[in-house]
């Protein structure tokens, strides 16, 4: 497959600075969504395709020897869009017609209307079972393709996640990894308020994943941790990433255990951009 | 099992679950994109048929549906038409949002396949029967709803579902059933097959009621009655044309099916009919309870799924 490629920037703070600029505009243009939990990926998602780890060609979206990633945290829709503008899928134009009447880019992912999205979520739980399915069919075919799932902390809570890994670990499905956006927030709070997840990485390697627990927003951390996925090659495997929600935005960070699926005013999001000082 | 019947003598013939692992096997041997997941019942099932046959393409997702029903999402997002199946109320049911989500909304190619429906299950109880999943299936755009009503007709079911790109849902039976059909009958997805013509009622049933029904035409025949009966197969996309033309044809429909009262055939045929030509109707079903343990053909006569229930209701609608 030629076409296929492994797309690397050679400046990804700009990458993810540009992701976070789209993440803050197109909310705000919309009046609705989930910046900052859109705002606590952006590293993950600017290596996975812009940092030479995603094999893809977005005038092919549907290669069957693509490498798949499956955002199974659908509310982060926003950074999904923006790292699919910045991947060639989408005109960054289109990015502030977000969750417009009319618009493609609804409020969570559509894989039917969007090329690129490799699964319809927005219901908790639901993207690793799917990626398990994906990575299945690969091994089926004998492709070397490789998927990535990225779910949230609070998702986690979900019980179809723990069925998932379950079954990942036992047919040691070792072209599969998941992303653990471990943001520590959720809807109305603190995970470790609300359901508590510790020890998360005894609880993945209990179930037959290899584990690595990394800082989600260093760009080195992030790309050392794709480079140790790939070579486990017996084991699916987990990158657990410690993340800060609205990362990026001074007063969202302050708020993170309060802010959700809010989008900034005109006001703030000029105070945000200002901060992020992405060249767009 | 004698489903009450006393007026029509039909052979004893397969399990629609049976006869759709027979036929899964079958399919797998010729189309290598077919691909099982199953929720560790293959045995009641009978997936295990295929699995036997193919054991790189068989996988036992263990008692876990929601999960079981993404990863066919996946297999499916992937090329392959996957076939995902378990008792009928822990797939619908359990897995429902991970149907409605994974599979009807980004309109993947899955087949959902049901076994163990309806209160003829018996011993096993309430908790096994699946009356809802017709109704919970049907609610979902772009799914095709198939409810076989002997062995014959569900293998032609399983290998017409497999045919015909996207979502669909097929729903057996654990008991023997009489067979109705012959080889070399013709099945086609959304075409309902009339069994008998008749010209003072229609009689509509699918799955197990439709055998009943045959015996009721019988019956009402006695009784100087002609009954037409339909086998109304696909739930979904229902066979408009057949509705319409019995509405106008026979003086009333009466609908016999082992699902609760609303949301199934039922409610389907009834949309149909006050649409298109409003006539007099009646229904057998299980009504709007849950069903108990019991010998199948003793809770079939308890919840009112007969052969003279399918009279009684025919007499009450000619009645008016």
């Amino acid at each position: 497959m030629p076409d296929l490629q492994r797309p690397r920037s050679d400046d990804l703070d700009a990458v993810a600075a540009r992701l976070r600029h789209h993440i803050v505009t197109s909310t705000t243009a919309a009046g609705s969504g989930h910046p900052s939990t859109s705002l606590s990926m952006v590293e993950i998602i600017a290596v996975l395709y812009r940092g030479g780890v995603l094999r893809y060609d977005p005038s092919d979206p549907v290669n069957p020897n693509r490498d798949r990633f499956i955002l199974s945290k659908g509310h982060g829709a926003p950074a999904l869009y923006a790292v699919l503008a910045e991947a060639g899928y989408l005109d960054a134009s289109e990015l502030t017609e977000l969750r417009k009447m009319g618009s493609r880019l609804e409020g969570h992912p559509n894989m039917c209307r969007v090329p690129g999205v490799e699964a319809s979520t927005g219901s908790l739980g639901q993207g690793l079972s799917i990626g398990v399915g994906h990575a299945l069919g690969l091994r089926l075919d004998g492709s070397d393709a490789r998927v990535y799932v990225m779910v949230g902390d609070g998702e986690s809570e979900q019980g179809q996640v723990w069925e998932a890994a379950m079954f990942a670990g036992n047919h040691s499905l070792s072209n599969l990894t998941l992303i653990v956006d471990r943001n520590g927030n959720q809807q109305t709070g603190p995970v470790d308020e609300i359901q508590p997840l510790s020890p998360l990485e005894d609880k993945f390697e209990a179930f037959h994943w290899a584990v690595r627990t990394i800082d989600g927003h260093s760009l080195n951390e992030v790309q050392e941790a794709f480079e140790w996925a790939r070579s486990v090659g017996d084991r699916p495997q987990v990158v657990i990433a410690n993340t800060i929600k609205g990362k990026g935005v001074s007063f969202l960070e302050e708020r993170q255990s309060s802010y959700h699926g809010k989008p900034l005013n005109e006001d703030q999001a000029a105070i945000a951009l200002e901060e992020i000082g992405a060249s767009v | 099992m004698s489903f009450g019947l006393t007026r029509v003598d039909l052979p004893e013939g397969d399990a629609t679950r049976e006869a759709f692992g027979d036929a899964l096997a079958e399919v797998g041997a010729n189309d290598e994109r077919v691909v099982v997941v199953d929720g560790d019942v293959h045995n009641s099932t009978f997936t295990g048929k295929f699995g036997e046959r193919f054991p790189e393409r068989f996988f036992n997702a263990g008692i876990a549906e929601s999960n079981m029903v993404g990863i066919a999402s996946g297999l499916a997002a992937c090329g392959k038409i996957p076939v995902a199946a378990s008792f009928s109320t822990f797939l619908m049911s359990n897995a429902y949002d991970q149907i409605r989500m994974s599979v009807a909304f980004p309109n993947q190619n899955v087949k959902l396949v049901g076994t163990h429906a309806g209160i003829s299950i018996g011993e096993d109880g309430p908790s096994q029967m699946a009356i809802e999943d017709v109704a919970l299936a049907c609610a979902l755009p772009g799914f095709t709803v198939i409810v076989p009503a002997d062995g014959i007709s569900a293998a032609a079911a399983t290998r017409a579902m497999i045919a015909r790109e996207g979502p669909t849902f097929l729903r057996c039976g654990r008991p023997k059933v009489p067979q109705i059909y012959s080889s070399e009958d013709q099945f086609h997805i959304g075409k309902a097959n009339t069994l008998r013509e008749g010209d003072d009622v229609t009689l509509i049933a699918n799955g197990i009621m439709v055998a009943m029904a045959l015996d009721a035409a019988e019956g009402l025949a006695a009784a100087g009655i002609e009954a037409r009966v339909i086998d109304m197969h696909t739930v979904k996309p229902v066979d408009v044309g057949a509705i319409e033309r019995a509405a106008n044809e026979t003086r009333g429909i009466v609908v016999a099916e082992e699902h609760l009262a609303f949301g199934g055939l039922g409610s389907i045929v009834s949309m149909v009919v006050s649409e298109r030509r409003p006539t007099r109707m009646a229904f057998v079903d299980v009504g709007d309870t849950y069903a108990t343990s019991g010998p199948p053909d003793d809770l079939l006569r308890q919840y009112g799924l007969t052969p003279d229930a399918i009279v009684d209701a025919a007499t009450r609608v000619l009645k008016d």
